[in-house]
């Protein structure tokens, strides 16, 4: 029996990001669990999508190590991360707007299919293996009536529940979801949160969003962000009575807890 | 083309043009023949582009290069005496052209947009000079080959309509595995590079290498479109890395229609025949010595009029037969 | 490592390269600046050096008959009419390249360059042509007791830096030059703060056309005027904006001397592999910085 504790999904100590003379990120350390919904909450320009890109890899940190299930990538770019099991959906939806939404999917999945040693010439069309996952990814968000339409004809709500099914496409196990109730009507968000309720066992989910009522009904831990550091984190209720938040948020209309 | 609900293209077009291909020399005098070789070569060159602007998105402007590299390949291995088979050459050609692709691809494809472009243009203009100012190749005049290359089961290549055959067997077999690249799991890859590389990397491909790759087949066709070349004529000279080469396949690409295989054989064809109709004199007389002047117009028009080229005016002409109404969809 | 040359040689080639370099940095700045503001990739560019080396060599005869002037008169009056041929052209080519695609810009020019090419050798013939440096300019200036120097090459590196200090003066300190920067930034923001774009837009590239215009008229007395000679200036411009940094005038300063330096003492040094030199140091730079030395303006 080891005496090492279980890695977390995700574990990042320390990270710093500069852009010139303003320091984005400052000395932000962050840990996921499995099973576990953790809210990233801060005022604007507190440095969330910053977080978030060097989480991802696609920004290389100024300092400061990520983890993933112990193994340290904090040299490695965004692509081996995500094969290692790290997804991600963007703020800004990022899609393949040509394509229709199982391909979307689908290519998705590919990326995490493994290399055969056959000369893949067959049909990616009929690949079984990145079809089957694009599907459940489908089924899972409840667009697949939607497979065969091309992007450029959904809705915006549409497209962000797809933005979120291309990153489970990938089946991975940490999901960095970056405001994907972000411009959604009511219904929709009431479908997004079930959604990401039903994806807590098995996932590490760190969800970046503004919608404070959705953040308090589905968050397990609450981290705070301000000016790029690390306010306060902890469970919802600590962090509603929490001096410090209240007044970072006190300037904000609507800031209702 | 974008890859949404698979679309019933019809393959009759292919087979009928196919056909026509294949039974041409039957009808032709021997220079028609060679022009249609020409034309044939081209659309090789011209396929060997396609799936790297087309599908990946990446616009090289150097890809004559890759051409002049293939056919110089083809005269330096050739051996001082006797003639060469081309069981062994061609792929010592093609391997050549490949390495080539790969050394100036992994340094190209570090940049993106415009800087590719610039870039690729640089490295070509370096390769137009390495055979222009060094011992290399015999400088600007260029160098024979040896003597004629032979091929198993083929009587001689020196026949008009023999080499015909050969390059049409050729045409064949790129068209087929580019058809069968840009279907599979690559091919769509490569895809989505174009329409979201950023998305791609976040679903966890490795875009560079894939770019390279693309780069690098592609660098290795135009070898086999040299190599052609070179065996064609007999001889090659640096004007075959000159940048009004990179300047025509691009150009043939767009006027048959990017994203399509079918366009760029097309393309060839368009390009070809329209350069030949400008430079006759039976068609303008003295004016024919002025040819850039029509050809740079013509070239300037049909960009400007039809971005999508002849199978994007296709396409247009199909839907719009499609939403007329009274026809059944 | 015995010195391959002398003293007096390697500052002659100094020189040289420094005057090269200049000139190649009227050239490429107009280039980096009209892709930088405009998102336009002009493959014409050389033609206007060519273009203002054969308005020197066309008007020469005219000016001397007609206006009794020199060099300094055909210099003005080529300037003049350099912009007033990128207005035109800007109005009626270059503002339908906007909403193109990178390709098709790059196709569209390219055809352009094969009119410019025609045109010049119906108006003008395909013949090589010699243009007369100014008399008063023609001899060599003693430099120290060590070597002389034509004067003539002096002057056009003095007023390639001339116009180089004009350039950095506007966009550093003027309203227009602010415009400018604020354009290669952001084009939707500054058109909604109220830059008037098409204008801006038809200035930048009038003055680009003229200083490759020029560079071409100050540089005929030393290259000679022949046909084809826009496309080396072209390309090489091209090696200037990938190594400076698009967009960035500093780069293309930087990156213009540099080029000039190894390609003038690769010439001298390694005659055989002279034109590969200088993309041996752009695939060094690439290798280092895909991006450029320098990134915007």
């Amino acid at each position: 029996m080891t005496a090492k504790a279980v890695a977390a999904p995700l574990e990042a100590t320390g990270i710093v990001r500069r852009f010139g003379g303003v320091t984005a990120v400052d000395r932000v350390s962050i840990a996921l669990a499995r099973g576990e919904v953790h809210a990233l909450i801060g005022t604007n320009g507190a440095g969330k999508s910053t977080l978030v890109n060097v989480l991802a890899g696609e920004l290389a940190g100024d300092a400061g190590t990520v983890a993933l299930n112990g193994v340290d990538v904090t040299r490695w770019r965004q692509p081996r991360r995500a094969r290692a099991g790290l997804g991600r959906s963007y703020q800004r939806t990022s899609v393949f707007a040509t394509f229709s939404v199982l391909e979307n999917c689908r290519l998705c999945a590919q990326a995490r299919r493994p290399r055969t040693r056959r000369l893949a010439l067959d049909a990616a069309a009929h690949d079984a293996p990145s079809l089957d996952a694009a599907r459940r990814a489908l089924a899972r968000t409840g667009i697949e009536p939607l497979a065969d339409r091309v992007v450029a004809t959904l809705s915006h709500g549409q497209r962000r529940t797809l933005e979120v099914a291309m990153c489970l496409a990938g089946e991975p196990e940490v999901l960095l979801l970056d405001e994907p109730l972000a411009g959604m009507g009511a219904d929709e968000t009431a479908t997004m949160l079930a959604l990401l309720d039903s994806l807590r066992p098995g996932h590490a989910i760190l969800l970046v969003e503004h919608d404070m009522d959705a953040v308090f009904r589905i968050a397990d831990r609450i981290t705070v962000m301000v000016d790029g550091a690390v306010i306060a984190s902890g469970a919802p209720d600590a962090i509603r009575a929490n001096a410090d938040v209240q007044a970072a948020y006190l300037g904000e209309t609507d800031a209702h807890f | 083309m974008s890859s949404t609900a698979p679309e019933a293209r019809a393959a009759w077009p292919v087979i009928a043009a196919a056909i026509a291909i294949v039974a041409f020399p039957l009808f032709g005098g021997r220079f028609a023949i060679d022009l249609a070789t020409s034309i044939i070569v081209s659309a090789i060159f011209a396929l060997s582009l396609a799936l790297l602007v087309g599908e990946t998105g990446l616009v090289s402007f150097g890809h004559a290069a890759f051409l002049g590299i293939g056919a110089y390949a083809t005269a330096l291995l050739a051996p001082k005496a006797g003639a060469p088979s081309l069981v062994w050459l061609a792929p010592a050609v093609v391997s050549v052209t490949a390495a080539c692709a790969l050394v100036i691809g992994a340094l190209a494809i570090r940049t993106r947009g415009v800087y590719f472009i610039m870039v690729t243009l640089a490295f070509s203009q370096m390769a137009y000079y390495v055979f222009h100012d060094t011992g290399i190749g015999g400088g600007s005049d260029g160098i024979y080959i040896n003597a004629r290359p032979t091929l198993p089961f083929v009587a001689s290549l020196g026949d008009g309509r023999t080499f015909y055959y050969v390059a049409v067997a050729c045409l064949f077999a790129t068209f087929l595995l580019l058809a069968a690249i840009k279907r599979a799991r690559f091919g769509h890859a490569l895809a989505g590079i174009r329409v979201n590389e950023a998305r791609m990397r976040a679903a966890g491909f490795p875009t560079y290498a894939y770019k390279l790759a693309a780069f690098t087949l592609a660098g290795a066709l135009a070898g086999v479109a040299g190599l052609l070349w070179a065996v064609k004529d007999g001889f090659v000279n640096p004007e075959l890395l000159a940048w009004h080469q990179s300047g025509a396949v691009l150009l043939m690409l767009i006027i048959g229609g990017l994203g399509s295989l079918r366009g760029a054989v097309v393309g060839a064809l368009a390009f070809i025949l329209m350069k030949e109709a400008f430079q006759s004199e039976a068609l303008f007389g003295a004016f024919a010595r002025h040819w850039q002047l029509p050809l740079g117009l013509a070239i300037i028009a049909l960009v400007a009029t039809m971005p999508r080229g002849l199978m994007g005016l296709r396409e247009s002409w199909r839907a719009r037969r499609r939403t007329r109404p009274g026809v059944v969809a | 490592m015995p010195i391959p040359m002398d003293i007096a040689t390697f500052l002659v080639q100094c020189l040289n390269a420094v005057q090269y370099g200049l000139l190649l940095f009227l050239v490429a700045s107009g280039l980096t600046l009209i892709f930088g503001i405009m998102g336009v990739i002009n493959l014409a560019h050389g033609s206007f050096y060519m273009i203002g080396a054969y308005m020197a060599w066309g008007l020469a005869p005219l000016v001397a008959a007609h206006l009794a002037g020199g060099f300094a008169t055909v210099l003005a009056i080529g300037i003049v009419l350099s912009v007033l041929l990128g207005y035109v052209l800007e109005w009626a080519f270059v503002s339908f390249l906007y909403r193109r695609d990178h390709l098709q810009q790059v196709l569209m020019t390219y055809g352009l360059i094969l009119v410019f090419e025609e045109l010049r050798s119906l108006v003008a013939g395909n013949d090589v042509h010699g243009v007369a440096a100014p008399a008063s300019l023609a001899g060599s200036i003693a430099l120290g007791d060590l070597m002389s120097y034509p004067v003539y090459r002096l002057l056009i590196s003095a007023v390639c830096v001339v116009v180089a200090l004009a350039m950095w003066l506007v966009l550093a300190r003027t309203r227009l030059g602010m415009s400018i920067r604020a354009g290669a930034s952001n084009r939707e923001m500054s058109e909604a703060l109220g830059i008037d774009i098409r204008f801006l837009y038809r200035v930048v590239f009038a003055t680009g056309v003229a200083l490759a215009a020029f560079a071409g008229m100050i540089a005929a007395p030393v290259s000679s005027v022949y046909p084809g000679m826009g496309n080396a200036v072209l390309i090489l411009s091209f090696v200037v904006v990938v190594i400076g940094g698009i967009g960035s005038v500093r780069g293309a300063l930087l990156a213009a001397l540099l080029v000039g330096f190894v390609d003038t003492f690769g010439k001298v040094l390694v005659p055989q592999a002279s034109g590969v030199a200088v993309y041996v140091l752009m695939a060094a730079i690439l290798l280092w910085r895909p991006e450029g030395l320098f990134r915007r303006v």
